[in-house]
């Protein structure tokens, strides 16, 4: 029992970060239908410029920071200069785009920063705190909290702001959204940066806790792809709900069948849901796109 | 004259540019990298045939050549089997691989067609990874020689090695090539282009979709693995780098830098892929900057491939 209640802790964990990666895709998703498979990156930049911006002297907070504002930047950036040029191609074609992003940004990393692995303390100490008769890591509270924040501040965002529901009107109907006046250039702007921020908190959270490196991204971006797919692509409720999942099969795998096979479980449940059910588990419902 | 076809055009450049190259080599070091261009050459016609023609995207390739170059190395050694018969087998491996994976991942269309690919690719490499006690782990393993060299040689044709795997990966490629562009002209090949048009349109002229996708997928995974087994048996070496991820995108980068839609022009991709770290071993560092940089530069602005734009250009000016 404390077995599995230790299993469940560590999957919600590496859940958490999966969730917010699912989040980041399916707002971009949502916005453009493009998936941007350099999400992962965004999620490594944020442990690694925290690293080197903690380690340059920044007190740790303010390294956090500068990662997430910097990350959020190079998604603007690649929404900029790689996705709005190539408008309208064929999705093979966005595909490969924003494959290459994602391979430039790690080949950068690896220049800029360097290709060792690295971490920094975690937020609030390694005092395990005891549940029942399993215990957990006060930072995994940090991301499993971080994820639900996120969550519940896009739900606002997207249905209390006027700028959130200009992201909706946008997703709905391109067209619609700009004949009634909304900037859609400006919201798949925002889109990207906002995903390549919550990808870059992702990173800092999580970087106490599963390391980080240049290439760490490529697995991000696959787990959290499945996260949302497993939800439904395009629906937050369902990347969330999906993040977790994923990090629970995975952690279950390692627990009970083989830590050397747990990367597989992600794999496993992507072919099995596009096999079985191809919506997800929330479906996709156009009218109601939290 | 004649009017050339297209495809007899295409065979006779590659097969003049495969028989003059070497006289223009300062050293038996070049033979070395021409054999990899046609190699990687090989590996990318297949790509030609899958996204080229049928316009489906597989970001799992490598792991059909790293079946082709593992077959190579484990056939040998636990079944008894000579080389050339290893490389049949693990094409076999693949294609009949390809078969049950594609069918149902071959329903699935664009970004969740890319990510079951890619998922399929990191299994397989993780397999390579794991299996230690099979495979030899991150480490690698020892792979037969091919025997053929020698077998020549008894026949009084006497070829350094860098010669040898040169002629033979270029005869490889030649024959390769040659296969494909029959396929583009069979009905096969016309379904398929159909198919890259409109997936809807293709269904309702009768086409078989499904069939059609996984005949393209299946050839292509042979042509992977063939090149796998050919990377394994020239280097008398393999590691489970072969069949990672980012070989996986190395193969499609040629093949769009060239131009997927051509045979000549994924070689040509192939080539200057290949080309460019050797040229520059300053380059080592960055390339995977490189790499990325040039699939964005070439999808944004020369999506038909650098070959094809090129042509179109000479032609242009020409008339």
């Amino acid at each position: 029992m404390s077995e599995l209640l230790q299993f469940l802790f560590s999957g919600l964990t590496v859940g958490a970060v999966y969730a917010l990666v699912a989040l980041g895709f399916t707002i971009i998703y949502n916005a453009s239908d493009v998936v941007n498979f350099a999400q992962g990156e965004f999620v490594m930049l944020g442990g690694m410029i925290t690293w080197f911006a903690h380690a340059a002297g920044l007190p740790l907070p303010l390294a956090a920071l500068l990662a997430i504002i910097a990350t959020a930047a190079l998604g603007v950036a690649i929404n900029k200069l790689a996705i709005e040029p190539a408008r309208g191609a064929p999705i093979v074609t966005l595909i490969i785009i924003t494959i290459g992003a994602s391979v430039f940004v790690q080949g950068a990393a690896q220049l800029v920063f360097d290709k060792q692995i690295h971490t920094f303390p975690a937020f609030s100490g390694d005092t395990p705190l005891r549940v029942m008769d399993a215990t957990i890591q006060p930072q995994s509270l940090w991301v499993i909290g971080g994820a639900l924040v996120v969550f519940v501040g896009l739900w606002l965002f997207f249905t209390r702001t006027l700028l959130g529901r200009a992201v909706l009107a946008t997703s709905n109907n391109r067209l619609a959204a700009q004949l009634v006046g909304i900037n859609t250039n400006f919201v798949m702007t925002l889109s990207f940066a906002l995903s390549a921020g919550i990808g870059a908190l992702a990173g800092v959270l999580a970087t106490p806790i599963t390391l980080t490196a240049y290439n760490v991204g490529i697995g991000f971006a696959l787990k959290g792809f499945a996260g949302a797919m497993l939800g439904g692509m395009g629906n937050p409720k369902g990347a969330l709900a999906g993040g977790f999942l994923i990090g629970l099969i995975e952690a279950m795998t390692a627990g009970y069948l083989s830590s050397t096979y747990k990367e597989a479980a992600a794999f496993v449940v992507i072919l099995l849901v596009l096999f079985f059910m191809p919506q997800g588990l929330f479906g996709r419902k156009s009218t109601e796109r939290v | 004259m004649p009017k050339l076809t297209a495809k007899s055009a295409t065979l006779l450049v590659l097969a003049a540019l495969i028989a003059i190259t070497p006289f223009f080599f300062p050293s038996g070091y070049y033979y070395r990298v021409g054999a990899l261009i046609f190699v990687n050459g090989l590996a990318v016609t297949g790509i030609v045939i899958l996204t080229g023609y049928a316009g489906q995207i597989s970001l799992g390739h490598a792991g059909f050549a790293g079946i082709g170059g593992y077959a190579c190395a484990l056939a040998p050694v636990h079944l008894g089997l000579h080389p050339s018969l290893a490389v049949l087998l693990g094409a076999v491996i693949s294609g009949v691989l390809a078969w049950l994976v594609g069918r149902p991942i071959l329903r699935l269309k664009g970004y969740y067609l890319a990510v079951a690919t890619l998922g399929f690719g990191i299994l397989v490499s993780m397999v390579l990874n794991n299996e230690r006690d099979l495979t030899g782990g991150p480490d690698g393993i020892a792979v037969p020689e091919l025997g053929l060299r020698g077998l020549l040689k008894d026949w009084g044709l006497d070829l350094t090695n860098g010669q040898f795997w040169y002629f033979f990966c270029g005869i490889v490629l030649l024959i390769g090539a040659w296969i494909a562009l029959n396929l583009h002209q069979s009905p096969t090949g016309r379904a398929l282009r159909a198919l890259h048009g409109s997936e809807i349109a293709a269904g309702t002229v009768g086409i078989d979709v499904t069939r059609i996708k996984l005949q393209a997928f299946v050839i292509s995974a042979v042509y992977a693995s063939v090149a796998g087994s050919l990377v394994a048996l020239q280097n008398k070496f393999i590691t489970p780098d072969i069949a990672g991820f980012m070989h996986s995108i190395e193969m499609v980068t040629m093949a769009v830098l060239g131009g997927a839609g051509s045979v000549l022009g994924a070689i040509f991709g192939a080539g200057i892929l290949t080309l460019l770290p050797q040229a520059l071993t300053v380059l080592a560092e960055y390339e995977q900057l490189v790499l990325g940089l040039v699939m964005m530069l070439v999808m944004i602005f020369l999506r038909e491939g650098l070959l094809p734009s090129i042509l179109r250009k000479l032609r242009g000016r020409g008339e």
